[in-house]
């Protein structure tokens, strides 16, 4: 019942637009004590439904910029296949301290947007 | 810089995230390309999710195959998080003040910090 809540607020949390992946995985790993490897494959399947969705009904908006897609999607696809490959061959607990230097960027970054955000309301 | 080579730049070190950490691919796409391709920014967020859906496609395979990955879990969090994402998108404007980022800014430094440190 409990990992229903915490992906659910997780949920809630990338549909507005803050980290989604950055807080569900960790999440997992400390609430749940998930391995590294499984936390990440997770939140890359559940991308896949949940981006299908939100697709359509941006490609219907017109909003996918088309003319740099095709690039950053072949390039993107490259970096893929490196960083997939490099995180199945690395051991778990060395995957999880990278993952949490990783965090605290990200956690870094956010602060930072936030500082910005109440500087700079957006317009309701 | 040529726009050629920094929309190369900018596609690897977004798939090499989003392969090796399982996330935040989106996180650094959709402010390159907004700052970096000058793309604004709600058509940067649509083109990023267009961009890391088959991403995150072929890092899935690489984690299926060597069976890391727990069917289980996964359809519990998919029905979850997608009734969640729906919820969030409803009620994005209303917070624009920048505190929740703030709040889970700083969950994201804690949770780093435990996981860098301790077991």
């Amino acid at each position: 019942m409990i990992i229903f809540i915490v992906s659910l607020i997780s949920g809630i949390i990338s549909g507005m637009g803050i980290g989604g992946g950055t807080i569900l995985i960790p999440a997992l790993i400390i609430f749940f004590n998930i391995k590294q490897h499984i936390a990440q494959s997770t939140n890359l399947i559940i991308f896949i439904p949940t981006s299908i969705v939100a697709l359509y009904f941006h490609t219907k908006q017109g909003n996918v910029v088309k003319d740099v897609l095709k690039n950053l999607i072949i390039f993107g696809i490259i970096g893929s296949i490196i960083g997939s490959f490099l995180a199945v061959s690395i051991k778990s607990d060395m995957l999880k301290k990278m993952f949490g230097i990783f965090l605290l960027i990200m956690g870094a970054y956010e602060i930072y947007l936030s500082k910005k955000e109440k500087a700079h309301p957006k317009q309701m | 810089m040529k726009k050629s080579f920094k929309v190369a730049l900018i596609g690897i070190l977004t798939g090499m995230c989003n392969g090796l950490f399982g996330a935040g691919g989106g996180t650094l796409l959709v402010p390159s390309m907004n700052h970096i391709l000058k793309i604004e920014q709600h058509k940067s967020h649509a083109t990023a999710i267009a961009i890391i859906l088959p991403l995150s496609i072929i890092s899935s395979i690489f984690y299926i195959s060597k069976n890391m990955v727990d069917w289980n879990l996964t359809l519990k969090v998919v029905i979850s998080n997608s009734i969640g994402g729906f919820i969030g998108a409803k009620i994005l404007n209303k917070f624009t003040d920048g505190t929740l980022k703030l709040i889970f800014g700083i969950f994201m430094i804690i949770a780093g910090i435990r996981m860098v440190f301790f077991k």
